[in-house]
């Protein structure tokens, strides 16, 4: 610690602390124009100056360090002058463009301007010309307005380690540029347009949308992944024109590019307006037999849509084409009056003759925490039955299944603020960057904290550039990987035994099982050198706190259940659990996936884990609700669509998902939703899904909603109604809760908290959060009491279940590997710019212009041999279907590897996918399959 | 040319110290730095591609473009200019119909370039061609250079 004396104020601050730190420390401001507190000091712009005594010259507070006994003034008429005239310098060759400037009222150069009352310039000077090239979509460069601050630079490089532009040329031609001054292309994460303390970068899609007057900012939480970073929409007349997020956030300001740019799709004028119903007869009801027409249904003119010619579909793509077609032609609006009452007639009627059970519910992991817990209630006590499920069953259901059983939780076990602590980083199966690029900032963060980076991943994923190891095994051997690190972490004696000891059971007979796991079978099975297998063994083993991450890459498997125990088992013996920055983190893909699944969208549980077929619990909930209840357990997603296929299931009610594009093998999943006999689909636009639907009920998107979001570290955040849904679309809850009423069973609350209030009462571990709490944090579960602070990592003292068993795993390889016929391996997953089955990001043109189609990646060998270059267009079949899709050439994929992203539905790889389950988790097999591929030879 | 590269690469260790060299090695062997040396630099070294556009646009020995295989380098430094350096360069350009803006001829003969002060202020205007210091420069002198080595071929 040092002391110092400010303008005469004494402050104390920590050893290394600047003048600038020690001055914020006393509330002194001082003008800064290149600094920023999250990046490195630059000292460029000397607009910090400060007098120090004994110092000939004047310092710059940003930089000169704070030392014992130390002296400053910050403000005199000397260093006013200098002050004044280093910005009348800066504006010398700044274009007087405030009028029409995207940033004025928020530019910290026409701030200082308006403070030091600079009017004409005294230098007035040569203007720096600009070639404008910036055809991309997200950032406007104004480069005349740039006062080479370097703040854009150093955020691009230290905070999200892309690089993509530096400083180039010297004296008065320096500027900020990227490679031999092309347009951007990059991560687009807007960062630096976060930071630019002018108008120089701003974002493309604000422009004359409006500045500072009449805008009301509402701070909310991002609709795309589990990150749950923090935004503050920026509304104008009942239209989001910009989106920013406060530095005070767990996300410190920083948001990934669907975050910062990806909003468009709120206002599209594709959203779905009013209620609909079914007036063409449906596909694949021909086979069932069973479906009966819609009461009243006169022909109706097709829909009127503004002008616009409906839908424009893209290519068919192995998706039957004949569904594709303008919904207008299907459908015809109606009042909600009538399509609730159609629904709840439907549905009574189907209850009636076939049984409750007959019934199967998909909930939203991107609807709110409140809507989560009314859709499930509606399902238990109104419909009565326990079929009830969300999108977890795709991702996380076998991390569920596993942790779960090991831990008596399958929730992320530390924060995300936690991450920058870890010494080691063991990420196995997650492309987090891509997938979670908040968390990977984070990581990023913690390796320039020193920490070392392990990955394992089949493909060259971009973290493997900050990692110490990669282990590239081949896609599908997990167990085997994991069991041969386990094996020397054994061997070498870096087991915790007192952690054993006293917090497991049944070490000694898993230990013999991983006897046969040497590195040397390791590397048959996986194809990592057993040398790296012994590397990673000892850097996990003799980590202090280390964290593993994982996602798709581990779950989505048909021994994902296994993978899942297997990880389970390493952070076990070695202890690591239960301690800040030490875990066990599966992350969730989509926003409220957390709180989708607490709420108890899920067919063995009521809200918090508790379970629907123990009498106990069954009668609590009984008594809360006043009806009687099933326990029976449900149906899964996936048992959902099996299950409407066999005819067993007659009737579903699907809330914001879009299981068409999303599940294994589409063709399957249409024609199971096809021989239904009713579908009810509540979703923002018209899905894939909604086109098979017999009503489309049309709900508002988070920004027209208040509620509860829970990101993936399980922290409970507000969600704030920011602009009026369009049209007639209604809240889900509003949907639902009239639904309930029609069925005779009264869901009535005053206010959305009302709901968050009761689920809070079903499970204790919500008990102490109320939204007065989360106004500005969110807080993390458990959370049972008013006075309690949320709980940053679990497991502190010990495991909700006693002592966490080992299970012994075994590997098994995967169900369809590739063979002569099929002798490619094909993975799904995500890319950086769409979400999801696109059906948000792929509105947004801007996304569409740096992303616009899907792509199939292959190894640069394995396009020689087949003889197919950049860009051609293959046919890639498996044992379930076709699709044609264009080559990317890459090196990110082993050899004998492809990789398609699944949120294209012109080419949608779920056509190919295999739906073969994971025996106990039953969620698909989506990382493994085996494809062929052709080439097309265009004539 | 990646072959080329390659080799380069391999004279060096992975080390952000030997860039210069490396670059100026890029140059040595291509005449010139083009893009896609650095976008191979930059792949191989994991040095981002903006940072070495900084690093070849800071130091004015580095070239973007392609170069004459004639380099004709004028002084304008003060002495220089006052003694008259202008008026070679404009005559120069004419002669070698350069294009306003370029400074290298289509068939990437000659190129023409200014310098600041090469340091032999006594014998302004001083004009380097090929290397070769030419002191007390006229334009009919330089007229006769040119000529010269146009017709060498
Ligand atoms: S948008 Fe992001 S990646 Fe692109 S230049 Fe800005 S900071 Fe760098
Ligand atoms: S563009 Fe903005 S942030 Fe970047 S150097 Fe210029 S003024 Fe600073
Ligand atoms: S990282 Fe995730 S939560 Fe954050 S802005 Fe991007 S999509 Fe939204
Ligand atoms: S803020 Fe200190 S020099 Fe710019
Ligand atoms: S000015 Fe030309 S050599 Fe010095």
């Amino acid at each position: 610690m040092v002391t110092l004396k400010i303008d005469g104020m004494k402050v104390t601050v920590r050893k290394l602390s600047t003048v600038l730190d020690a001055a914020k420390k006393l509330d002194i401001p001082i003008p800064t124009l290149c600094h920023h507190p999250e990046l490195s000091p630059f000292g460029g712009c000397r607009l910090c100056i400060v007098e120090v005594q004994g110092m000939a010259r004047p310092a710059t507070a940003c930089t000169t360090i704070a030392k014992e006994g130390m002296i400053v003034t910050t403000t005199s008429p000397y260093l006013e002058k200098l002050r004044k005239t280093i910005l009348e310098l800066l504006l010398s060759d700044h274009p007087n463009d405030c009028m029409v400037c995207e940033r004025a009222g928020d530019c910290t150069l026409q701030e200082l301007a308006y403070f030091y009352n600079i009017r004409e310039n005294r230098f007035v000077g040569e203007k720096r010309p600009f070639i404008k090239k910036d055809e991309n979509p997200f950032v406007e460069r104004s480069m005349e307005k740039c006062i080479l601050c370097g703040q854009c630079v150093r955020v691009c490089d230290e905070i999200q380690g892309v690089g993509a532009i530096d400083f180039a040329y010297k004296g008065f031609n320096t500027r900020v540029c990227a490679s031999y001054e092309k347009d951007l292309n990059c991560e687009f994460c807007g960062q630096c347009v976060a930071v630019c303390p002018t108008g120089a970068l701003t974002g493309k899609m604000w422009a004359h949308k409006g500045r500072q007057k009449d805008i009301e900012q509402v701070d909310t939480v991002c609709p795309y992944c589990g990150c749950g970073c923090n935004l503050t929409l920026h509304v104008r007349r009942n239209e989001i024109i910009r989106v920013s997020s406060k530095k005070d956030t767990i996300n410190e300001g920083w948001l990934c590019m669907k975050g910062r740019f990806g909003y468009g799709f709120i206002n599209s004028d594709e959203r779905l307006t009013k209620p609909l119903i079914r007036t063409a007869p449906k596909k694949h009801s021909a086979d069932s037999g069973q479906w009966t027409n819609p009461p009243n249904n006169p022909p109706t003119p097709p829909l009127a849509k503004g002008g616009e010619g409906g839908f424009e579909r893209g290519g068919n793509g192995g998706v039957d084409s004949s569904l594709l077609t303008p919904h207008s032609s299907l459908f015809r609006e109606v009042s909600w009056e009538e399509a609730l009452n159609f629904v709840a007639k439907r549905l009574g009627e189907i209850k009636e003759r076939y049984g409750a059970d007959s019934i199967g519910g998909l909930s939203s992991a991107r609807c709110t925490n409140e809507e989560n817990y009314l859709f499930q209630k509606f399902m238990r006590a109104v419909i009565g039955t326990n079929n009830v499920d969300n999108c977890v069953r795709y991702c996380h259901s076998s991390t569920f299944a596993g942790l779960a059983s090991v831990f008596g939780s399958g929730a992320m076990t530390n924060s995300v603020p936690e991450i920058e602590n870890h010494d080691v980083i063991f990420v196995i199966g997650s492309n987090t960057t891509e997938t979670h690029p908040i968390i990977g900032l984070k990581m990023k963060k913690a390796v320039k904290n020193g920490a070392e980076l392990i990955i394992a991943d089949p493909r060259r994923i971009e973290l493997v550039r900050f990692a110490k190891i990669w282990l590239q095994h081949r896609p599908g051997t997990d167990v085997a990987l994991l069991n041969s690190i386990m094996h020397v972490i054994v061997k070498e004696d870096l087991i915790d035994k007192k952690f054993i000891e006293e917090r497991t059971e049944g070490f000694e007979s898993f230990k013999q099982s991983l006897a046969e796991y040497t590195p040397e079978e390791g590397e048959r099975i996986t194809g990592v050198p057993k040398e790296d297998i012994i590397k990673v063994a000892l850097l996990y083993g003799n980590a202090v706190r280390p964290g593993i991450y994982y996602t798709m890459g581990i779950t989505q498997h048909s021994h994902g259940t296994e993978n899942v125990y297997a990880i389970a088992n390493l952070a076990l013996m070695t202890g690591n659990l239960g301690r800040e920055s030490t875990g066990v983190n599966p992350l969730r893909g989509q926003n409220n996936v957390q709180g989708a699944t607490d709420m108890g969208c899920i067919p063995d549980f009521y809200p918090g884990y508790q379970k629907v077929n123990i009498p106990g619990i069954k009668q609590k909930f009984e008594m809360a609700w006043g009806v009687k209840l099933s326990d029976k357990v449900g149906l899964t997603a996936t048992e959902i669509i099996n299950a409407a296929f066999k005819g067993k299931l007659k009737a579903s009610y699907i809330m914001g998902e879009n299981p068409v594009l999303s599940d294994p093998d589409v063709n399957h999943t249409i024609k199971a939703l096809g021989k239904l006999d009713f579908l009810v689909v509540q979703d923002i636009f018209m899905t894939e899904t909604a086109e098979l639907a017999d009503v489309v009920l049309p709900a508002a998107c988070f920004a027209e909603k208040d509620g509860t979001f829970t990101n993936t570290a399980r922290r409970i955040q507000r969600v704030r109604k920011a602009v009026e849904p369009p049209g007639e679309a209604k809240e889900d809850s509003w949907i639902i809760m009239e639904l309930a009423n029609l069925f005779g069973y009264k869901m009535r609350y005053n206010y959305i908290g009302e709901v968050f209030h009761e689920a809070g009462k079903a499970w204790p571990a919500i008990a102490g959060i109320t939204y007065g709490r989360i106004e500005k944090i969110g807080l993390q579960w458990p959370c049972p009491t008013l006075d309690h602070p949320g709980t940053l990592y679990l497991f502190k003292g010990g495991f909700p279940r006693g002592k966490a068993a080992f299970s012994t795993i075994r590997y098994r390889p995967s169900e369809e590997l590739p063979d002569n016929e099929y002798p490619f391996l094909l993975s799904t997953g995500r890319q950086l710019f769409q979400y999801h089955t696109g059906s948000m990001t792929r509105k947004i043109d801007a996304i569409n212009k740096v992303s616009p189609e899907a792509y199939i990646e292959i190894h640069p060998d394995d396009a020689k041999q087949l003889g197919v270059n950049d860009g051609d267009t293959v046919k890639v079949s498996s044992r379930r279907g076709s699709i044609d899709i264009k080559v990317l050439i890459s090196e990110r994929p082993l050899k004998g590897m492809t990789f398609i992203p699944f949120h294209f539905k012109e080419a949608a790889a779920n056509v190919l996918t295999s739906s073969v389950l994971d025996p106990i988790a039953r969620i698909p097999e989506l990382k493994v399959c085996a494809v062929k591929i052709e080439p097309i030879h265009q004539i | 040319m990646e072959k080329k590269l390659e080799k380069i690469l391999k004279n060096y260790v992975k080390d952000e110290c030997n860039i210069i060299s490396t670059l100026q090695d890029v140059q040595e062997i291509l005449g010139y730095i083009p893009e896609e040396a650095i976008n191979f630099l930059s792949k191989k070294l994991d040095i981002p591609a903006s940072r070495l556009f900084g690093i070849i646009t800071f130091y004015s020995q580095f070239h973007l473009k392609p170069r004459g295989e004639n380099i004709i380098t004028i002084c304008r430094g003060t002495a220089c200019h006052v003694n008259g350096s202008e008026r070679l360069i404009n005559r120069l350009l004419i002669e070698l119909e350069i294009p306003p803006g370029g400074d290298t001829t289509d068939d990437l003969r000659f190129t023409a370039e200014k310098v600041n002060c090469v340091g032999t202020c006594s014998m302004a205007p001083v004009v380097i061609i090929n290397k070769r210091v030419h002191g007390e420069m006229t334009t009919d002198k330089l007229i006769k250079e040119i000529k010269i080595l146009k017709g060498k071929r």
